[in-house]
Formats: C-alpha cells, structure tokens, sequence
C-alpha cells in the first residue's frame, strides 16, 4: 500500500521515460499487490470459521460425553445433561456433590443487561446523532465528534470502576437497597459504552441523507422537528437499525464491565435492582481455571458456542431488516 | 501524506519493540528456569506469597520468584501440568486433581502446612452482630436455608431498607470457597444468589461499602471498616473469637491449614525456598501478616 502510493508520487515528478518504467514496475506489481488484498479479504473468513470450528470442537465432549479412567478398566463418563444446560437455573460447577450446569439464569442476566442498557443507549444516542447532524454548528459538531470518540476509547475496565467506585455508592445512597452492584448499574455503564458506536453510525447515516430531502421537507411547510422525524428517520432507516444492532451486540458480548457491575451473582432477577451474572462473565471468570478437558471447562466453550449464537442471530436480523427495509424503499 | 507516515512508522515500531520484548522476556525464562521459582495459587496467600519472596529475594540475589494469585484452583491446576514450581493452597488437593498429575503429566505432588488460617466471618463495622453459630451460617449460605434478612436471625440492620442480607462469597476456583462449602455447608452446594468476588481483599472491601454484608475471608485481611464476628460450633458451645491463640489451641470451629504443594518432592532452589518459610524468618513472616505460624 505505501509502496504504491510512493510510486504514485514519484510517477507524477518524474519526467516521460521515467515515468513508463515506474509504469512497467507497477504493471508487474499489479497482480501481487492484487494477491495480497484478496489474502485478507479471505482471512477474515478464515478466521471467523477457525474461531468457530475450535470453539465448537472445544464444546463438544461436552455434549457427547467425557471418560476418565477412575481405577483399572473402570472408566466414568461424564455428560452434560441439555435439558438441564437450557432450563436450569443453578450453575455450580464445582459441587463436591453434584455439579449442576443451568445457565438459565445466566442468559437471563444477560438479555436484562443489555435490554435495560439499549433502552436507556437508543434514545440518548440517536438523540445525540440528530444534534450533532442537524443541529450543531461546524464548531461544535467538530467538537462533539472527538468527544463521543474518545468515550469509545475507553477501556472497558476503567468503566468498570466507574461501576464500583461510583455508581454502587450512588444507587445505595439513593434507593436504600442494600447493595449497588445490579442490572441498574450495569444497564447505566453498558449504555453509556454502546453510544458511542450508536451515535457514530447513525450519524453517519443522517449525513448521507442528501441536502434535498431536507430542502424538500422544509419547502413542504414542515417544522425542523417533522422534517427530522417523518423525512430524515425514514431515509435512514438502515443505518439507524444497524446502529441500534451493533449497540445490541456491543452490550451482549461487553465482559469486563459487566463483570464488575452486576455483582456476579447467580440469581434470576425479580427487579432491576437484583444482581445477576452473565454469560461472558461466566467464561472470563471461571475459565482460567478449569481444569482443561474437565466437563465444567467443555460447557464453558458450550456457553461460548451460545454467545456465537446470539451474534448470529442478531447480526442475521440486522441483514435481513435492512435489506428488507431497502427493498421497500426501492419499490 | 507525512503525518501519515511517522504514524504508521510509529506503529510498527511499537509492534516490533514488543515482539523484541516479548522474546527476551522469554528467553530469560529460558536461560534461568532454575534461578525463578514460579509459584502461583490461592489469593488468601497471596500478600503472603509476596512478603516471603521480597525477604527471601534481598537475602538470595540470584533467586528471582513470580508470584500469581488467582486461586488454589488456578495454582493446582498449573502445578498439575508443570507450569508453576510451587502451588499455594487454602485446601487440599483433590484425589481427582493428584489423579491426573500422576497419571496424565507423570508428576508427584508433595504437600507441605507452612501455616493456618481462621477463616473468619466479617460483617460490616455497624452490624450489631457479635457471634454466629455454624447452624446459622448455613441457613444463610446453604442451599434450601431460610435466612435471607438479618431480622430473622433477631437484630436489626441500620442503614439497610429491608434488611436482607447480602451474601459475599468467593469464585468457585477459590480453595476459601472451598474450604467454607466443605467446613461450614458440610460439603453442600451454595445457595443461588451470592456475590461472586475473585479476591480475599474484594470480599472485606466490599463488606466495608455494603452495610447489610455478610462474608468470609482469612483473617489476615481485617480492616478498620468492618468487623470480625466470634464463631460457634453449636448453641451450647462458647463463641470463639478467630485470632492467633485459638487457632492454636484448636478451639476455632474453622480453622484451616495453608498449604504448599511441589510438583515432586523439592529439590534444589525450590528446597532452599521452602525450608526457610518452614524455618524462623518465613515463619516471622506468617504472623506478622496476620497468619498462624505452624512452628
């Protein structure tokens, strides 16, 4: 890439016999160069089906059972039970008596989580995407761009901390309940980290409106405000949703954040103040040290093959919308 | 054009700095695996660990050790593969865990006390509680207990709306956790719902912020914020307060050994190390950190 663009420079300097060299060169260049692009372009395939197929791989003595010899020829198998995985609430694995793999509770925690922080993250982020589109001035807006991008950089354990050192206070002082580390807060800390991704996209979106839609509104005799709502929201109808998904995805595969804030707790949760654990946090938390090839540390992968499947899910939702809602526009 | 440049000349010179790094870290390892002691394990010795191996370093140049926490679990189960010289331990080995370094990575596990513990139960500092019997603690942390506000075990919270109370317990790796399920639940399984945290020094923490708390840590981890309760057997038994004199005079319903465990039995640098915690200065050491001393 920067080989090109210097033979790009040198080519426009130099005089008529160097430059049909440099021609030549980049003629013969051509087809590597071409080569190499196509190489990534494919390795993000590839890699996506490596991660897969290990994780899966990994998974999978836990479905199909796993022996270990215990004496001479006397070989104990150990299995999980699906119907438990999928249904149950109780998650302990370590049992001296006998380990119990639901992670009922644990895909309950996370659908709260991020159901309770998309709906604090949509309106203040779109809200954000429509001020700093339509409204802000130049100045401002160039601004708030560099704001709401460094909030993105923030690492997630430092909010995190925020989580702990601020928020938990914060929610005893105000609700008397005993202890502020809950889908409250960590619904509040995964919001404000899913804006930033919602307000960049979506305000991208807006931007691409072109002028005339608007032009065109406000010659209609509509206010700012129905412009906004009945010309441009409809206009960016994908981006918007893609917005609002990555913010969904963003919350469910959040860990260290959510690790701190919920209170990792097993619990299926009656109220927004009751804490919970989630599924990302589970794996972070405990697969360090699970024994390796021990059947808590296969469901561990079998949790993570979950997670892909709500990716999956969501990122197929997203597609199909989206190229639902194009159709329409285009008929 | 040339911002650009002196970016990406800038990065990849990050990049290639930290794979150097990264190689002569490891080649060091590689040269001196005899001069580093790697141990790792339970995060009740952790502060522990670390005070042993900054005397034992100043008084041995040559000797450098790395210490992990993280949990008995995560020590044994390194230890189990050869990757740490040293496992520190709040519980014992399990026959599993000993079976496998025996039959899958060809090793022999030795374990040595180099000290003890009472485990202690903490409240926050204005909880008026004073002593709790093991009967209580399970139907507060067992599975199937009924005690979920502190008004059923007769007392009355300040600070807390309703009452309940707050479980703290420790990540399942944890040999405390452990320990506690097999001493305290009679080897049954936690009731849903506790507070998960990965370190001795989270759970006292989070006791000191959460007034209607209740956990369990080692002792060595005491803070002015929160308040250690006395522990009963039973009804009729005296409650006992968890310090140095009734661990050693056995009277301290939990109690619980610290453990070392080698991945065979010690031999040269890790011998030198072990004997003198067992001797007079690591021994010092225990009780200063607030431990037991074995000896």
């Amino acid at each position: 890439m920067l080989l090109l663009l210097l033979l790009d420079r040198n080519t426009t300097k130099g005089n008529l016999s160097f430059r049909r060299s440099f021609q030549q060169l980049q003629d013969r260049l051509e087809p590597v160069v071409v080569g190499v692009i196509y190489i990534c372009g494919w390795s993000a395939i590839l890699f996506v089906i490596a991660i897969f197929v290990f994780v899966f791989k990994e998974s999978l003595p836990a479905i199909t059972g796993i022996g270990t010899e215990i004496a001479a020829g006397e070989i104990e198998v150990e299995q999980l039970d699906l119907v438990e995985f999928t249904t149950s609430p109780r998650w302990i694995p370590e049992s001296s008596k006998k380990p119990a793999f639901g992670i009922l509770a644990l895909i309950v925690g996370t659908l709260s989580v991020t159901f309770f922080s998309i709906l604090l993250a949509v309106p203040l982020g779109l809200g954000a995407a429509v001020y700093v589109s339509e409204f802000a001035g130049n100045k401002t807006r160039e601004i708030l761009k560099i704001l709401i991008e460094l909030l993105a950089a923030i690492p997630s354990v430092v909010w995190g901390f925020i989580g702990i050192v601020i928020m938990n206070p914060l929610i005893t002082n105000l609700s008397g309940e005993a202890v502020g580390l809950n889908i409250l807060n960590a619904g509040i800390v995964l919001a404000l980290m899913s804006v930033p991704i919602i307000v960049s996209v979506s305000e991208d979106a807006l931007r691409a409106v072109p002028d005339s839609f608007r032009e065109a509104g406000l010659a209609m005799g509509a206010n700012r405000w129905e412009m906004i709502y009945k010309v441009l929201f409809p206009a960016a109808k994908n981006g918007l949703l893609a917005a609002v998904l990555l913010g969904i995805g963003r919350g469910i595969g959040e860990t260290m954040a959510v690790l701190m804030c919920t209170g990792h707790s097993v619990n299926m949760p009656t109220s927004l103040f009751d804490p919970v654990r989630t599924l990302t946090a589970t794996i972070a938390a405990e697969l360090g040290e699970a024994v390796r090839g021990d059947l808590h540390y296969h469901t561990l992968f079998l949790i993570g093959v979950v997670l892909f499947a709500f990716a999956f899910i969501i990122n197929l939702t997203a597609d199909l919308v989206v190229k639902g809602v194009r159709d329409q526009s285009n008929v | 054009m040339a911002k650009r440049n002196i970016l990406i000349a800038c990065l990849s010179s990050f990049f290639l700095l930290t794979i150097l790094g990264c190689g002569s870290r490891q080649g060091s390892g590689e040269d001196g695996s005899s001069n580093t002691i790697r141990v790792e394990g339970s995060d009740t010795m952790v502060n522990l660990a670390q005070a042993w191996a900054e005397k034992y370093q100043a008084e041995t140049a040559e000797i450098t050790i790395e210490i992990s926490g993280g949990g008995s679990g995560v020590g044994i189960s390194s230890l189990t593969q050869g990757l740490a010289d040293m496992a520190n331990a709040s519980r014992k080995m399990r026959a599993k865990e000993i079976r496998r370094a025996k039959n899958e990575y060809n090793l022999d596990p030795q374990e040595f006390t180099v000290g003890k513990d009472a485990l202690a139960i903490y409240v926050h500092k204005d909880n008026p509680l004073e002593e709790i019997t093991i009967a209580q603690l399970t139907t507060i942390y067992g599975e199937g207990g009924t005690a979920n506000t502190w008004a059923e075990l007769g007392i009355t919270v300040t600070g807390t709306e309703n009452q309940k109370i707050v479980r703290i317990s420790r990540q399942n790796n944890s040999g405390t956790y452990a320990y506690f399920r097999q001493h305290v639940l009679d080897d049954n399984d936690f009731k849903l719902g506790t507070i998960d945290l990965s370190g001795s020094a989270d759970v006292v923490s989070m006791i000191e912020k959460t007034r209607g708390a209740i956990g369990y840590s080692g002792m060595g981890y005491a803070t002015d914020g929160v308040k250690m309760v006395k522990v009963k057997l039973d009804n009729d038994s005296p409650s006992v307060a968890p310090n140095a004199a009734n661990v050693i005079n056995g009277t301290y319903p939990i109690a619980r050994p610290l453990l070392i465990y080698t991945p065979q039995e010690p031999t040269g640098a890790v011998k030198d190390y072990l004997d003198w915690i067992l001797g007079q200065t690591g021994q010092t050491i225990i009780e200063e950190m607030g431990y037991v001393p074995v000896k």
